[in-house]
């Protein structure tokens, strides 16, 4: 048989076994879902969840419907991982400055620090962290850190514009609150995704050549000066495409909220599974959801290499 | 504090060997030795020869029929029962072992002339990592068995593992991209001057290069694996981490949960950092070498 | 559908080689022998596999939790040994599936486990919807509060703003939401999977009160580092029936499932125990003949052998020694849970 006769066969080859595949699966699927009576289509969306979700920033009930329950899942997600990309990035950038200092007494620590974390589970390091947020006083005896802010096992409250939070009857109301679970979750995401960001960020700095450095000191430039005016817009090509990739994996481990009753997207997943027993379309919405933002992602790195080059 | 290494003394052996029968914890413990064993083997340079892949799947299928029990006089024990340390020796290896193969095709795959395996490839292994792993673990162990005949249920573990594996294979997939692409263009013009076609210049001549070239890739591969199986106590499965904090929910033990979650973490941690020095040895090693 | 029936076979096949599930005595995991679907798949299967699988709690002492040697004691369980005593003639031959509330019911739907047996509440929604089948109701109770006794709380009003513990997937999340709207008040809740993960929030002072029906939180409050400092709210809020869960696709399992229940009832009606049951084989009484298998062939109508209830009450035992053995231990009357001649509410059909 001729070479492109070859390709056409190993070709209809491949898609015909993942087609019989996942038509298997489809007919298998279809008579189990039948003969448990179990429903298929996405009406349960339309219908009231039943379930209660922490309070957050959007207002639900156990009336809202479960695709209200899923749109607050959708946006937990985001909070946290905004919220710990922003975290990481700065803690990233110290970490890796710090780690590339000449001072010992910065960059040991750091380098410690980048060996620990990196090599233990996050998992874990989520469970230490809740389990230390759980450790902390009551609302009655709650801590003071700083002015109008007050910590305890109940969350972290801090003064908004209009009010400060204090203690009312059985707990402490007014401010902004942040939940243990967001909390705990979001210092581990971004003390995790630091580490990997602190290396990148030492890895783009290191790849400027020394040649650029010895440059812009014979031209009196500072060591500050150098540092952001010619190394790390330099070193900023060379670290942007690690560093996305490392933003959309703490994107990605919010997921382990569920680990610890954090409401994002999996969690309530999970419980709208649990109640509908529709998993294939609970599971398959989720990862529909995932692959919009890992997608994004890639898409967006794609253009802004374009648009640099 | 105390109240840590209290339950520590108190439950070490199930932190370390889950639920599996007292009188039988000598099997795990042995696995234990046998993993470690397999792990030492493969990182000497001298064993490094094609009786190593064959040493893997027998030291593998040993650990198993040891754990599970069956011949050699050997109870049964249910998966259930499995847990702690050998758990997640087993999880990691056992899923790295079976992930290799399909993402060794999978990098080829992706490289390849043909858009219609390409394309294939392409899609899983962009599905694969751009989800969290925590959905293909629900989905394993809530939607397979919808896909399976009434009246049979494949064992959760097995639907863990086999979960597991499918995702690792979309990873160690781009690790093997990487290395394929960082081999010269002139290998394969070379093979083909030999005579050599498609086919067996790539397993012969391209392949074992690229591996060459990925080991440290592959070995840091190993620690993210080895660190992704604490996500199966999500489902339900008692790895170290799971048996862990399975002991110390007891009321009893109270304020002994970071105490505990430390000194788990201190194993986790001897292990990859362990292992991560090696991989910066070897790297060395690799590049001081050479090639051949 | 052709393809369909002519390949299920092959993948079971396949799946035989797989699946762990084989029992010690068979030599090799049989296969159906046709592919024709069987009007009772729940039952062929407990049968050819040899055991029962229970779906049950992660521990809740008095209805499902395992004992200083890891053996399963409970209510829940003894309607599990019950249907394997009937069914298979030994109660010991049940594997317990531990779930949380959260994930049961995926668990019986997925045919993972035979029968839910877990502290579930009958409601509607799971009756309607999720389309699962209660064929026996073996508990009645209710949901209540657990609070700290020096927060001075002694009614549910009083936990109006509080932050209040449920788990997830449970009846009592919506008993607790739909009693506070009722009565114009807002609380906070901390919903967890976890039972102990939930306990300890509420023993860590995470929570003001601690919610989940009555017997549950008993069970919860004999595990308190100090137990006194805990009391159960009198009030109930809702009513909460346990019953085992099966599924809908296997009409005879689900009638085993009920009249092994039903037989536990019957013979503590009957006067008979594990103790008397050998002694009874020669009653002149026809109730009781009928219910040791001497006469009616009600055995045989159910499917299994006319000693059926004669095992489960020898094996197991009447309902009165399963409350005893399992949730007098806890402090917790029987109140509903008495025989209807005794002021109770458990009044089940004869086998007549």
């Amino acid at each position: 048989m001729s070479p492109r006769g070859r390709a056409i066969v190993w070709q209809a080859a491949a898609l015909g076994a993942a087609g019989a595949l996942v038509g298997l699966a489809a007919l298998e699927a279809a008579s189990n879902l039948k003969a448990r009576g179990i429903a298929s289509g996405f009406a349960y969306l339309g219908r009231a969840a039943g379930f209660e979700i922490a309070p957050g920033p959007l207002p639900y009930s156990a009336r809202d419907t479960y695709a209200r329950a899923l749109a607050v899942g959708l946006v937990n997600t985001l909070r946290v991982s905004l919220a710990g990309i922003v975290l990481a990035t700065v803690m990233g950038v110290m970490l890796g400055l710090a780690r590339l200092s000449k001072v010992r007494a910065l960059s040991l620590p750091a380098a410690g620090y980048l060996e620990v974390v990196r090599n233990t589970p996050l998992l874990l390091q989520l469970l230490v962290w809740y389990s230390l947020w759980q450790g902390l006083p009551g609302p009655r005896a709650a801590l003071h850190p700083l002015p109008g802010v007050l910590l305890c096992n109940r969350g972290l409250f801090l003064p908004s514009l209009s009010e400060r939070p204090a203690l009312s009857g059985f707990d402490i109301r007014g401010g902004l609150s942040l939940s243990p679970e967001f909390g705990a979750l979001l210092l581990c995401l971004a003390t995790y995704t630091a580490a990997f960001l602190g290396e990148i960020v030492r890895g783009g700095v290191l790849s400027v050549g020394r040649g650029q450095t010895e440059a812009a000191a014979a031209l009196g430039l500072s060591r500050a000066r150098t540092l952001r005016l010619v190394v790390l817009p330099q070193a900023l090509r060379v670290m942007v495409p690690p560093a996305t990739s490392q933003f959309l994996n703490l994107a990605k481990n919010a997921s382990l909220g569920v680990a610890i009753g954090y409401p994002e997207l999996i969690a309530v997943t999970g419980s709208t599974l649990n109640q509908t027993g529709q998993a294939i379309e609970a599971i398959a919405l989720a990862t529909l959801v995932y692959l919009a933002v890992s997608l994004s992602f890639s898409l967006a790195v794609h253009l802004w290499r374009r648009g640099r080059w | 504090m105390s109240a840590g290494w209290a339950v520590v003394h108190e439950r070490f052996r199930f932190i370390l060997l889950g639920a599996y029968p007292r009188d039988q914890q000598w099997r795990p413990a042995l696995a234990i030795v046998l993993f470690v064993a397999l792990y030492v083997l493969s990182a000497r340079r001298a064993c490094w020869r094609p009786w190593l892949p064959a040493a893997w799947l027998a030291i593998l299928t040993g650990a198993i029929v040891l754990m599970r029990g069956g011949p050699l006089g050997l109870a049964r024990v249910p998966t259930e029962s499995w847990g702690g340390l050998p758990l997640t020796l087993l999880l990691a290896t056992v899923g790295f072992a079976a992930a290799f193969p399909p993402g060794v095709a999978l990098a080829l795959g992706r490289r390849s002339a043909l858009p219609a395996i390409r394309a294939l490839s392409i899609a899983y292994i962009e599905v694969m990592r751009g989800v969290p792993l925590v959905t293909f673990l629900f989905m394993a162990s809530l939607m397979f068995p919808l896909f399976v005949p009434a009246g049979f249920t494949i064992d959760k573990l097995l639907r863990a593992q086999a979960a597991l594996a499918l995702v690792q294979a979309a990873y160690l997939a781009e690790v093997v991209r990487a290395g394929l692409e960082a081999v010269p263009a002139g290998q394969r013009e070379a093979a083909a001057s030999l005579g050599l076609r498609f086919g067996p210049a790539t397993v012969l001549v391209v392949l074992p290069q690229a591996l060459r070239i990925s080991i440290p890739a592959l070995v840091n591969t190993f620690i993210g694996f080895f660190k992704d199986t604490t996500l199966v106590t999500v489902i339900g499965l008692f790895d170290l981490l799971g048996t862990a904090r399975a002991v110390i929910v007891d009321p009893r033990w109270f304020g002994a949960a970071v105490p505990v979650y430390l000194l788990v973490a201190a194993v986790y941690f001897t292990f990859c950092f362990a292992v991560s020095r090696y991989s910066q040895h070897i790297e060395r090693s690799l590049m001081a070498h050479g090639h051949q | 559908m052709a393809v369909h029936r002519s390949v299920s076979p092959l993948i079971a096949l396949a799946l035989s080689a797989c699946s762990g599930a084989a029992p010690p005595q068979e030599a090799a995991p049989r296969v159906p022998a046709a592919a024709t679907t069987s009007a009772t798949p729940t039952l062929d299967a407990v049968r050819r596999k040899g055991f029962v699988q229970c779906g049950v709690t992660t521990g809740v002492a008095g209805f499902s939790a395992p004992d200083a040697q890891g053996r399963w004691r409970g209510l829940d369980v003894d309607v599990c040994r019950a249907i394997a005593a009937a069914v298979l003639g030994d109660a010991e031959r049940v594997r317990f599936t531990a779930l949380t509330a959260a994930q049961r019911f995926t668990a019986l739907q997925t045919g993972e486990i035979d029968v839910l047996s877990r502290i579930t509440t009958v409601t509607f929604q799971r009756d309607v919807q999720l389309g699962i089948e209660f064929p026996a109701i073996n508990w009645y109770d209710g949901t209540g509060f657990l609070v700290p006794r020096s927060g001075g709380v002694r009614s549910p009003r009083g936990l109006a703003g509080a932050t209040i513990c449920v788990s997830a997937g449970s009846s009592n999340e919506r008993d607790v939401a739909d009693y506070f709207r009722k009565n114009g008040l807002t609380f906070t809740p901390v919903v967890m999977e976890r039972l102990e993960e939930l306990t300890n929030a509420y023993f860590a002072g995470r929570c003001d009160a601690f919610s989940q029906d009555r017997a549950t939180l008993a069970a919860v409050r004999a595990r308190a580092p100090h137990p006194d400092d805990h009391v159960v709210l009198a009030d109930v809020i809702s009513k909460a029936p346990y019953s085992p869960g099966v599924m809908p696709n296997d009409l005879r399992w689900m009638e085993i499932v009920r009249w092994s229940v039903f037989a536990m009832i019957d013979a503590e009606e009957l006067g008979l125990s594990s103790g008397t049951i050998d002694g009874a084989m020669a009653s002149g009484d026809p109730e009781v003949q009928r219910f040791v298998g001497q006469t009616g062939g009600f055995g045989a109508m159910l499917g299994l052998d006319a000693l059926w209830a004669y095992r489960i009450v020898k094996q197991v035992g009447n309902y009165a020694e399963s409350f005893e053995r399992n949730i007098e231990p806890l402090g917790i009357e029987r109140g509903l849970n008495r025989l209807w001649k005794d002021g109770g509410v458990l009044y089940v059909p004869d086998l007549r």
